[in-house]
């Protein structure tokens, strides 16, 4: 049953021929199945999953159960769960149980959905592999030799591994994007500002956006409907009114203009993924949708803006990661200073170390200019070309990433090749703007290769109008991995 | 050798703690007191994945010192992280606010006591003040071997107060101190309790030869919570820096502490272990903008500050400049001055004004009491006023009465006279008959004013009070004896 669309499981909990103790049941299954293969959990929260999935069926019962009561997902474990350890795939808060839920937990919890687990993830959300993580890496579901994509690369796994419906995933430089992408299901980052990040543990402040995984865009917008929301507690979070977005999933492509930036199909780009991402651009215009060839000059820039900006946010917001107060902490030395640095090296992996070192240089008296006001003037020029784009057409299409999964190990040993991965990704965050990646063919291996879209400021429910209609035409989205 | 003159330079920086109910960016209360640690939610804490959000309450305190410095209040303003590890430092930063501060510039009018008795003028210009959190307390005295937490402070709102070095003495550096501490109680953003450190200097201090334009190197003593403690240690630094350059030394930049022990300064750390705090713009927070609106409705609701009234003292009073200054410190004390103004007339404001700061003051002083737990009340003390000034009693009966009033044995000063017999006699036929028989017994003493010895008459008068009881009329006694005599 938890293969079928949120739609059919939730029209069969009313219609009371499965219930959500069943559902989580089943989803509990194919987890103990498929992680020791899999790894995409780092927690399994069975006996918590069940008492929400009984509650669920009293709610249901009661005749008050929402979209989402009774089914089961998942939270990457970048967010806050209370009595539920919280790790962000750190050694660092390998034994942090959260006295709080974060703002997205909570409306979730709320809805009724029923958490089974705690996603697996690169350590505090810095990477592109899930290699990173102190759990170990994830493996890819269509090829276990495979990487899964990163940060959220356990969500995406867990999904396309068919162990969860829906998963709930963080994107700081295309997180969600790209293991949506590789692990070939739909994943969508909203605007930035509309989910809040209220418990959602900080990697790059500025950056930093909760977003939502499904196997489909339909199922992607039910989700994405349930975290989003002005939460006054996150100051950067957005005072507007929030509509369904799954809305206008039923709206015809007649007319959509998609532009191209042409930057995005220049070389660098691998042949499976071109293939892929060309035909669904052809199955875009039998939809009736026109394509124009737009540009994002800027856009070469983004990889080495983000990679100050974010190490730089990110080299202050781990500084609260210092053995005190929770946490790792060293257990033997000499003094305070002694016990910050043993700490902090034991606690934090090596990229997690390497972003805290080149942030802290980034801020250093001396280079501050040079770097971290450079790349926000990068930062706005950025910004201005896609408002630039966007004003020649009302989506911007191209590739989520330049290549398919590749093999675990094969690009840990140089960070800056994991870096370039980024390149189609990181702009759309500096930017702010929302960005989805849809299944969009396979390559000559059987991997998966995904499309991004990227619409102007709160137009997700555009993005996902535009994906939906492609899914009611293609069927990528519905191939599960056999693993 | 021929000494140098030198000349000295202090600029203050006051942190004042903001007197809003919780803290500068969480919810949990900053009351003064409570057990460690049970003031301290999850963002004090910096449990992972919390948030700050800005207290209104903090930047409308900040709008109002601005407005009543006269500084212009930024429109938009950007709270910036200074980065470095501590352990009563939760999130290894403190949220102040770096290259944009909230307020900018504005002027403090000072009388500064010239040591002989007299006062002179003095404007210090403020650079700025800006918001920022607290951090919270090491406690190394109570835990052996090991170093207490209380995170009960982090997050308390801050409002520190920048000066320009406009200072020349230690003198003008306490009056500017002493100033400032009046006026954040005046606007009520601050409760200016230094024991408990609502209201804490940092003071820069530098010597040149006078007639240098620039500036001597600099030493910043920090943490000064009385004002004796800033008189002592800038006077022990000028010394020191002084003393150190005559003697062929230098002076290195240094942050030092005051040892109120010894009267001594000592450095804590120089220049060169100086922290780079790595300051860049808070992203979880938006720029801090204020619009025209919210200053304007600050504006409005602005108290009458220090420098009208004084001005209005001197001006509808007749009050000097002196007097208006003093009777201005606190709000609460020109508070009581005009409530007695108001219960007795205009007319009486200067013997108002003469109560209030003399025997009224110094009594509260020596009992060690405010002006607002004052055992005589400002109606009290208006109706004491009045009776001096329709001459019902002299001065020295209503030094009487007041203490009369102060221990509470009556309602007010009429009751009092009348229930004290304490009622002026002004009856000539009454006083003459006791001036005959004080004459009558006191021969010698006219004999010796007859020949000349004026000293003589004041010894006559005296006997002539005493003899009624000090109720006799001053004045008059003083014209019939002379008649008599004459």
């Amino acid at each position: 049953m938890i293969d079928s669309s949120l739609k059919d499981i939730a029209a069969a909990l009313r219609a009371k021929t499965v219930s959500a103790v069943e559902l989580a049941t089943e989803s509990l299954a194919r987890i103990e199945a498929g992680n020791p293969r899999i790894n995409a959990f780092v927690t399994v929260d069975r006996d918590g999953a069940l008492a929400a999935a009984r509650a669920a069926d009293t709610r249901i019962a009661a005749g008050d159960a929402g979209p989402l009561t009774g089914i089961p997902l998942a939270h990457k474990d970048v967010f806050c769960t209370e009595g539920v350890l919280t790790t962000c795939g750190s050694k660092m808060l390998a034994n942090f149980v959260s006295p709080y839920d974060a703002h997205v937990v909570s409306l979730l919890k709320n809805a009724g959905a029923v958490m089974v687990g705690k996603t697996n993830m690169d350590e505090f959300a810095m990477g592109s592999s899930n290699e990173s993580s102190h759990f170990g890496p994830t493996r890819n579901p269509w090829n276990t030799t495979k990487v899964p994509g990163g940060s959220s690369g356990g969500s995406a796994a867990a999904v396309a591994a068919r162990m969860v419906p829906i998963a709930t995933g963080s994107d700081t430089g295309g997180s969600v994007r790209q293991p949506a992408s590789l692990c070939g299901i739909t994943g969508i980052k909203p605007t930035y500002g509309t989910v809040s990040r209220f418990g959602m543990i900080a990697y790059a402040s500025s950056l930093d956006q909760g977003g939502a995984f499904a196997r489909t865009a339909e199922d992607c917008a039910q989700l994405l409907s349930a975290m989003t929301g002005h939460d006054p507690r996150d100051s950067t979070s957005l005072e507007r009114s929030y509509d369904h977005y799954g809305a206008d999933l039923a709206r015809p492509l007649a007319g959509l203009r998609i532009g191209l930036p042409k930057e995005f199909f220049a070389e660098g780009m691998s042949d499976d993924v071109r293939l892929a991402v060309e035909a669904a651009l052809a199955e875009y215009r039998k939809l009736g949708a026109t394509t124009v060839e737009v540009s994002l000059p800027n856009a070469r820039l983004a990889i080495p803006a983000y990679y100050v900006i974010a190490p730089a946010e990110a080299s202050s917001n781990l500084s609260r990661f210092d053995g005190v107060r929770y946490g790792h902490r060293a257990a033997e030395y000499t003094d305070l200073n002694d016990m910050y640095c043993k700490s902090r090296s034991q606690g934090f992996g090596a990229e997690v170390q390497r972003r805290i070192l080149v942030g802290t240089y980034v801020l250093s008296h001396g280079y501050y200019d040079a770097y971290y006001i450079k790349a926000q003037k990068l930062r706005r020029l950025i910004a201005q070309d896609f408002a630039a784009a966007l004003e020649q057409c009302d989506v911007i299409a191209g590739p989520t990433n330049p290549t398919v999964a590749y093999g675990i190990g094969e690009k840990s040993s140089d960070p800056v090749q994991m870096y370039l991965g980024d390149i189609y990704t990181v702009a759309v965050n500096l930017a702010g703007l929302p960005g989805l990646s849809h299944p969009a063919g396979f390559g000559k291996d059987g991997l998966p290769v995904g499309l991004q879209l990227i619409g102007n400021y709160f137009t997700e429910a555009r993005l996902l109008n535009t994906a939906h209609q492609f899914q009611q035409a293609t069927d990528w989205h519905s191939r599960a991995p056999v693993f | 050798m021929s000494r140098t003159d030198w000349e000295v330079v202090i600029g203050l920086e006051v942190h004042t703690q903001l007197n809003t109910q919780s803290k500068i960016f969480s919810s949990a209360s900053i009351a003064f007191g409570a057990e460690p640690n049970v003031q301290a939610c999850g963002v004090d804490i910096a449990l992972p994945g919390v948030l700050p959000v800005l207290n209104k309450g903090a930047v409308e305190r900040a709008i109002r010192f601005g407005l009543s410095v006269g500084a212009s209040i930024a429109p938009k303003s950007v709270f910036a992280r200074k980065n470095y590890f501590y352990p009563d430092l939760p999130k290894g930063y403190q949220i102040s606010q770096f290259e944009l501060p909230v307020v900018v510039g504005g002027a403090l009018n000072l009388l500064v006591p010239d040591g002989k008795g007299g006062a002179y003028e003095k404007r210090v210009n403020l650079t700025r003040a800006h918001l920022e959190e607290d951090a919270g307390k090491s406690l190394h005295e109570d835990f052996h071997g090991m170093t207490g937490i209380d995170l009960n402070r982090a997050g308390t709102p801050l409002l520190e107060i920048v000066s320009e070095p406009d200072m020349r003495s230690s003198a003008e550096a306490v009056a500017y101190a002493k100033q400032l501490h009046s006026l954040v109680r005046w606007i009520d953003i601050c409760d200016g309790n230094m024991q408990e450190g609502s209201f804490r200097c940092d003071a820069n201090v530098s010597v040149r030869p006078r007639g240098q334009e620039q500036f001597g190197t600099r030493r910043e003593i920090k943490n000064l919570n009385s004002f004796r403690f800033l008189q002592q240690a800038i006077d022990y630094e000028i010394q020191w820096q002084i003393d150190l350059i005559e003697d062929g030394g230098k002076v290195q930049q240094a942050t030092v502490l005051f040892d109120p022990d010894s009267g001594e300064t000592r450095a804590m750390r120089s220049k060169e272990d100086a922290h780079d705090y790595r300051y860049f713009p808070d992203p979880d927070l938006l720029p801090l903008v204020i619009s025209d609106e919210w200053v304007e409705r600050v504006r409005g609701e602005l108290p009458e500050l220090p420098v009208a009234l004084s001005a209005r003292f001197q001006g509808e009073y007749g009050l000097s400049a002196y007097d208006a200054t003093t009777l201005t410190a606190s709000r609460d004390m020109a508070r009581f001055y005009l409530d007695t103004v108001a219960a007795t007339g205009t007319a009486n404001a200067k013997t108002c004004a003469n109560w209030v700061m003399g025997d009224l003051a110094g009594r509260l002083n020596k009992a060690e009491l405010d002006i607002t737990a004052s055992p005589v009340s400002a109606v009290q003390l208006a109706g004491l006023v009045a009776r001096i000034a329709d001459n019902t009693i002299s001065n020295a009966i209503a030094k009487k009465v007041f203490e009369a009033l102060w221990n509470g044995e009556g309602e007010s000063a009429d009751a009092i006279i009348e229930a004290q017999g304490l009622k002026q006699v002004t009856d000539s036929g009454a006083i003459e008959a006791i001036i005959d028989e004080v004459l009558a017994a006191n021969q010698k003493s006219v004999e010796e004013f007859r020949a000349g010895k004026e000293k003589a008459f004041n010894a006559l008068v005296g006997q002539c009070m005493k003899a009624s009881k000090g109720k006799a009329n001053p004045a008059q006694v003083n014209e019939i004896l002379k008649k008599k005599l004459g």
